[in-house]
C-alpha cells in the first residue's frame, strides 16, 4: 500500500511538474487547481477519478471502494472519523469533507488548507457538484462534460422506458434480514428517488419530503405498492435465496399488489447507493427490474 | 443517577410517602386505607383500570395514519389477501395494541417490584443493567450476526434475550454471594456499574461497525412496537406468563420488605426467598418486554408513582393497577406514535420519554 501510494503520489508530482512546464500557471489558475486531494466522500473520490483527476488523489476515506486504483491509496477516516493528523501529514491542497464536517473545516481553515464542502442532494446535485468540483481541481471542462454524458445516459433511460405503465414502487434500502421491521424506504427527496422516477416509477412515498422513511406495516399496506424494489450495498446471501427469503418475509402483507403479483427484486452493488457518476448504471438497474421487457 | 441508600440508615421515620407501606405507619396511607376491606379497593382498582386498559385497547386498532371501514375489515365476502382494512387492523394494528399492553404490563409490573426490591422511589426495570445487558446482545447481532433465527425469533431479540440474562445473572450472583439475604446496595451498586460498563461495550462496538449497523441499533434502542405478526408475542407469552405468576406471590411481602430487611423478617417474611423471587420475576418480565419492543424507557418509573399517587402505596393494589396501567400507557403512547406525524412515525421510546421525562423531574424536586 505504502509503496503503491508513493508511486501515484510520485506520478501525481511528476503529472503537476509537466502541467506547469507546459503551461505557466497566473497566480489565479494556481489557487484554483489543486494537486494533493485527500477526498473523505466516495461519491466525490469517484467524480474525481472520472473527471481524470485522479492522480491528483492522495487519500481517501475509509468506504472508499471504487474505481480500484483507490484500493493503494492511505486511509484518513470518514464522515464520523476522519483522522486529522494523518490527513494534515499529507500536505494536501485541497480536502473535500462533507458540508456537516465542521470542526475539520474549521481545523483545516486554521492549515490554511481549502475545502470543497459536499451536500447530498438527489440527481441534479450530482450534475452541480460535478461542475464544482471540476473547476475546484482545475478541470473546469472535463466535470461540464461528465455531467453531460451523465444527463444523456440517463435520458436515453428515460426514452426507453416511456409510454410503458409506471408502476407504483416501494424502493427499499434497508430491512431486518429476516422480518419486515427496520425498513426503510426512500422518500420524495433524494438521488434515489430521482433514479427510480427515470427508470419508469412512481416512488409510493414521494409525498413525504426526506430522504429516508422509516413505514410502519400500516402504511405500507395502505400505500399499497404495485413493485417492491430492495436495493443493498453488497448482497448478503446468495441472489436466489435472498428473493426467495425476501418474498417470504414480504409475504405477510399479502394484499399488496407487488406480493400478490410477486414484483418483488433485489438489486445489490454500491453502484446502486453512491450518487456519483455511476448514477447511470444504478438507474439503467432500477429500469431493467421494472420495465424487463424495454431492455429486450 | 440514582440515589443509593443503605438499608441501615433507612428507619421507618424516614420513609417517605411513596416507599412507605400502610404498616408503616404513614398517617395518609392508613388513613385512606382503614375504611374499607383490602378485597373491596382490589375489586374496584382493578374494574378501574381495567376498565381504562379495556377501553384503550378497544379505540387504538380503529385508529391509524390510514381510514378503513370497520364493515369492510369484517367483511367475509372478500378474501383475507385482498382485503386491505383487514389486512391494517389484523396485521398492522392489533400486534401493535397487543405487544403495547403485554410490553406495558411488564415493564410496569417490574418498575414496581424493582422499586420494592431496591427500596428506591427512584429504580427502573433497567436499573440492575438488564436493558443495557439486552442492547449489547441486540447490537451484536446487528453486527455481526444478522441473519440466524430460531423459529419466529430473530437474531436481534434472541440476541437481546440472552443479552439481559447474562446481565440479570451477574447481577444475581454478585448480590447473592454471601448467600444470605440480598443487598441492596450491593444490587444497585453491581446494576449501576453493570449499565456503565455495557454501555461503554455498545459504544466499543458501535464505533467499529458501520454505518448503516449503528443507525439500526440506535432505531432498536428507541423502541418499536410495530411486529407486523402475533409470532414475536406468542413467542414471549410464556416468559410474561411465568413471571406474571411469580409476581402474584409477591405484594404482601414486597409491603413489609419495604420497610426494611430486619423488620419484615421479624414479622415472617422469608426475606432472602422474597428477595429472590422478586428480582427473578421482574428481570424476566423486563427482559421479555425488551427483546419484544426494544428498552422503552420510563413506563417502569412514570406508571407505578402515578398509581401509587392514586391507589395509595399498597402493593397488593400498586402492582396489579401498575400492569393495567402500564398496558393502557403503552398503548396510548404508541398510538401517539403512530398518529401525530403519519405517515411518518415517532419511535415510541420517546413518546414515553417525552412524558416520562418532565414527570420524573417533578417527582425529584417533590421529593426534595
Amino acid at each position: 500500500m505504502a509503496a503503491g501510494s508513493k508511486r501515484l503520489i510520485g506520478v501525481a508530482f511528476v503529472a503537476v511538474i509537466v502541467i506547469c512546464a507546459a503551461r505557466p500557471a497566473t497566480l489565479q489558475e494556481r489557487a484554483t487547481s489543486a494537486t494533493r486531494i485527500v477526498s473523505l466522500v466516495p461519491a466525490l473520490t469517484e467524480m474525481l477519478f472520472a473527471i481524470g483527476a485522479g492522480p491528483q488523489v492522495v487519500a481517501v476515506s475509509s468506504f472508499d471502494e471504487f474505481p480500484p486504483e483507490v484500493k493503494s491509496l492511505p486511509r484518513v477516516g470518514a464522515l464520523l472519523d476522519p483522522d486529522m493528523e494523518r490527513i494534515l501529514a499529507l500536505r494536501p491542497d485541497l480536502v473535500i469533507s462533507y458540508g456537516s464536517q465542521t470542526d475539520i473545516q474549521a481545523q483545516l481553515a486554521r492549515a490554511k488548507i481549502r475545502v470543497f464542502n459536499y451536500r447530498h442532494a438527489g440527481l441534479n446535485g450530482v450534475f452541480a457538484t460535478l461542475k464544482e468540483l471540476g473547476a475546484a481541481v482545475g478541470r473546469p471542462a472535463d466535470g461540464e462534460r461528465l455531467a453531460r454524458e451523465i444527463r444523456s445516459g440517463l435520458d436515453q433511460i428515460q426514452a426507453r422506458v416511456k409510454g410503458r405503465p409506471r408502476p407504483r414502487t416501494l424502493l427499499v434500502f434497508e430491512r431486518d434480514p429476516a422480518s419486515l421491521r427496520g425498513v426503510y424506504v426512500s422518500g420524495g427527496v433524494g438521488f434515489l428517488h430521482d433514479m427510480l422516477g427515470i427508470a419508469g416509477g412512481v416512488n409510493v412515498f414521494a409525498d413525504v419530503t426526506r430522504e429516508s422513511v422509516q413505514p410502519s406495516i400500516e402504511t405500507m399496506l395502505a400505500r399499497a405498492p404495485e413493485f417492491i424494489l430492495e436495493v443493498r450495498a453488497t448482497g448478503m446471501l446468495a441472489p436466489a435465496d435472498d428473493v426467495a427469503q425476501a418474498k417470504r418475509v414480504w409475504g405477510a402483507l399479502a394484499s399488496v399488489p407487488a406480493v400478490r403479483q410477486g414484483h418483488i427484486q433485489i438489486l445489490s452493488g454500491e453502484h446502486l447507493v453512491v450518487p456519483g457518476p455511476r448514477v447511470v448504471q444504478g438507474t439503467e438497474a432500477f429500469a431493467r427490474a421494472l420495465h424487463p421487457e424495454a431492455f429486450k | 443517577m440514582s440515589r443509593i441508600r443503605a438499608p441501615r440508615f433507612d428507619a421507618p421515620e424516614a420513609l417517605d410517602s411513596v416507599d412507605a407501606p400502610q404498616i408503616g405507619g404513614s398517617r395518609d396511607a392508613v388513613a385512606s386505607a382503614v375504611p374499607r376491606p383490602i378485597r373491596t379497593r382490589l375489586l374496584t382498582t382493578v374494574t378501574g383500570f381495567g376498565l381504562l386498559l379495556l377501553v384503550t385497547c378497544l379505540v387504538a386498532p380503529l385508529i391509524g395514519s390510514s381510514p378503513i371501514s370497520l364493515a369492510r375489515v369484517f367483511d367475509r365476502s372478500i378474501p383475507f389477501s385482498e382485503n386491505v382494512d383487514a389486512q391494517i387492523f389484523f396485521v398492522a394494528r392489533m400486534p401493535r395494541v397487543l405487544a403495547g399492553a403485554v410490553v406495558g404490563a411488564a415493564l410496569a409490573a417490574a418498575g414496581v417490584v424493582f422499586q420494592a426490591l431496591l427500596r428506591n422511589a427512584l429504580a427502573t426495570p433497567f436499573t440492575l443493567g438488564v436493558s443495557a445487558g439486552a442492547s449489547l446482545g441486540a447490537m451484536l447481532a446487528i453486527v455481526f450476526g444478522a441473519t440466524l433465527s430460531a423459529g419466529p425469533l430473530s437474531a436481534v431479540p434472541l440476541a437481546s434475550l440472552a443479552g439481559a440474562g447474562i446481565a440479570a445473572a451477574i447481577v444475581y450472583r454478585l448480590a447473592t454471594m454471601q448467600n444470605r439475604a440480598m443487598s441492596t446496595t450491593v444490587l444497585l451498586l453491581a446494576g449501576v456499574t453493570l449499565n456503565s460498563f455495557f454501555s461503554a461495550l455498545i459504544m466499543f462496538v458501535q464505533y467499529i461497525a458501520d454505518f448503516a449497523q449503528v443507525y439500526r441499533a440506535v432505531r432498536w434502542i428507541m423502541g418499536d412496537l410495530d411486529l407486523g405478526s402475533f409470532d414475536p408475542i406468542v413467542a414471549a407469552l410464556p416468559m410474561l406468563a411465568i413471571s406474571f405468576a411469580m409476581f402474584a406471590w409477591l405484594p404482601s411481602s414486597l409491603n413489609l420488605l419495604s420497610i426494611g430487611a430486619d423488620a419484615a423478617s421479624a414479622r415472617g417474611v422469608d426475606v432472602s426467598r422474597t428477595q429472590r423471587l422478586a428480582f427473578v420475576s421482574a428481570s424476566l418480565a423486563t427482559a421479555a418486554a425488551v427483546s419484544l419492543a426494544g428498552p422503552i424507557g420510563f413506563i417502569g418509573i412514570v406508571v407505578p408513582h402515578l398509581v401509587r399517587l392514586i391507589v395509595g402505596v399498597d402493593h397488593r393494589l400498586v402492582l396489579p393497577a401498575s400492569a393495567l396501567f402500564g398496558a393502557a400507557f403503552l398503548v396510548a403512547c404508541d398510538l401517539a406514535a403512530r398518529t401525530l406525524l403519519a405517515p411518518l412515525e415517532i419511535p415510541v421510546g420517546v413518546i414515553t420519554a417525552m412524558l416520562g421525562g418532565p414527570f420524573f423531574l417533578w417527582l425529584l424536586v417533590r421529593k426534595g
